[in-house]
């Protein structure tokens, strides 16, 4: 397809003889999420970094189509260029909300950062978008001057969301983004998740080893396993009528409540 | 757009399906081979045939939600013949926004979301505006008996007959050109039933073509304009 977003092509990265990701390759189209599931080290937090140029591959590219409709190789964009993109065109929520938040800045703050880093000078209007991205992530507007530390893990998440989606991306890179919290707080970003992706038509590459996020969230899977893409498709076919042995073990040892 | 009605909307062409159980120790379930079967717009099929022959799995694979092993099925998209068999997920993706509704026989149950939302988003899912998708999610509850104190819960607390008039709901309200339904009266009561079944007749008679499983014989009879037995593809399947 000629009008993808997002072009991963022979994605490859080794420590030393162990090799984490093996020649990946995926089209993502503007609107479409993809989520990556496999276990734990399968690869598919180091596939994400690679996405995000956060690591360089050994060999492969990734390409992303530019708001000029450019379609471009990130390794070839200068330093400038590709931290502009990243902090306005692109969204990375963190399964670490410390690492994705800067924890000593009050939570309009940290949404009103990466709306200052895309330009954004005047404060009224900074802040104002700062309390309806909170209104939207469900944080109480009286919490705006609190830091990140004195919110619970669903409550960090959702600043999180808050901070990515601020500038408008096309783009977002969730890592594990619900692992870690209780259910009902699952449940409840999980929803918010969904309700924002169709809403503003993002599209959205959702690392995760449960596959009942996955089946919420995404219209195609990639099986991870041991750095390779074993199996990949529509999420239900792939989810219901897996063919691969280890996607059909994977499938089998959820517990269905 | 009136359909064509002397061209099918939904063929299956040759049509194998086997499972591979790799967990236990790569045994094969062969379920069909040599499957072929048209549906015209403005008929009803309803498959026959015992339990394990097949029958929900023809409807699946046809949704794409199973994998087509041999053969083709072939959707009516517009002007366009689209091999469900071998299109990539971004169309049948697109298929099932635009050209094929299917009534599971049971309601995934999404966290938070309330009755007429899970309705009313598969009709703005469908390309309707959200205040037309609201209003017929509303009038499609109300025509199902489901009480209007449920309507904004989450259907997780519900009965499985309640459950099911919610995704019947959801199933019919974006009408699509062909409609798969595997089982939907399956836990509903006759009154109930009744409504379903003129609903489904209403969709026959707008030129849709469906494809059903009904296990009630009456029903069946009150539905099919025809019924094909399934047995004859499992028979084929040994060969």
């Amino acid at each position: 397809m000629s009008d993808a977003l997002l072009q991963a092509r022979g994605l490859t990265k080794r420590y030393g003889a162990r090799t984490a990701c093996a020649d990946v390759s995926f089209d993502l189209d503007p609107g479409e999420v993809l989520a990556i599931v496999g276990e734990s080290g399968s690869g598919k937090s180091t596939l994400l970094s690679l996405i995000a140029t956060e690591l360089r591959p050994d060999s492969g590219s990734v390409s992303y189509r530019m708001r000029d409709g450019e379609l471009r190789d990130l390794a070839a964009l200068s330093e400038a260029e590709r931290r502009a993109l990243m902090r306005t065109d692109w969204g990375f929520v963190r399964q670490d909300a410390r690492q994705g938040l800067r924890m000593a800045v009050s939570a309009g703050g940290n949404v009103g950062e990466r709306l200052m880093g895309a330009g954004a000078r005047h404060y009224g209007t900074i802040r104002g978008t700062a309390l309806d991205w909170l209104a939207k992530v469900e944080i109480a507007a009286d919490r705006i001057d609190d830091p990140p530390t004195r919110f619970s893990g669903g409550m960090r998440q959702r600043l999180q969301i808050a901070r990515n989606l601020v500038t408008g991306p096309r783009l977002v890179l969730m890592d594990e983004p619900t692992s870690g919290l209780d259910v009902s707080v699952q449940a409840r970003l999980l929803d918010l998740i969904r309700g924002l992706v169709a809403e503003l038509g993002l599209a959205l590459v959702i690392v995760t080893h449960d596959l009942a996020v996955a089946r919420l969230l995404s219209h195609r899977v990639m099986v991870m396993r041991a750095g390779w893409v074993i199996e990949t498709g529509l999420t239900d076919q792939v989810l219901d009528d897996p063919s691969e042995p280890y996607t059909q073990l994977l499938v089998s040892s959820v517990l269905a409540a | 757009m009136m359909p064509d009605r002397n061209s099918p909307a939904l063929e299956f062409r040759d049509v194998a399906k086997t499972f591979t159980l790799h967990l236990r120790g790569g045994v094969q379930l062969p379920v069909m081979a040599g499957a072929d079967l048209a549906v015209y717009p403005g008929e009803c099929v309803v498959l026959g045939g015992p339990s394990g022959a097949g029958k929900s799995s023809l409807l699946k694979m046809a949704y794409g939600n199973y994998r087509c092993d041999r053969g083709q099925i072939l959707v009516r998209d517009g002007a366009a013949l689209i091999d469900v068999a071998s299109a990539p997920p971004r169309q049948v993706l697109s298929l099932r926004r635009r050209t094929i509704s299917y009534v599971s026989q049971f309601l995934r149950v999404i966290p938070r979301v309330g009755a007429r939302e899970v309705v009313a988003s598969a009709g703005r899912e469908g390309g309707m505006a959200a205040d037309v998708a609201l209003a017929r999610a509303e009038e499609l509850l109300a025509r199902l008996n489901l009480p209007e104190r449920l309507w904004d819960l989450p259907p997780a607390t519900f009965s499985g007959g309640e459950q099911q008039r919610v995704n019947i709901a959801r199933g019919l309200i974006a009408e699509r050109p062909i409609l798969l339904l595997d089982e939907p009266t399956a836990s509903l009561d006759a009154q109930n039933r009744a409504v379903v079944v003129e609903l489904i007749r209403a969709r026959q008679a707008a030129g849709a073509a469906l494809l059903g499983i009904f296990h009630d014989t009456d029903e069946r009879e009150a539905v099919a304009t025809r019924v094909v037995d399934v047995t004859a593809f499992a028979q084929k399947r040994a060969a």
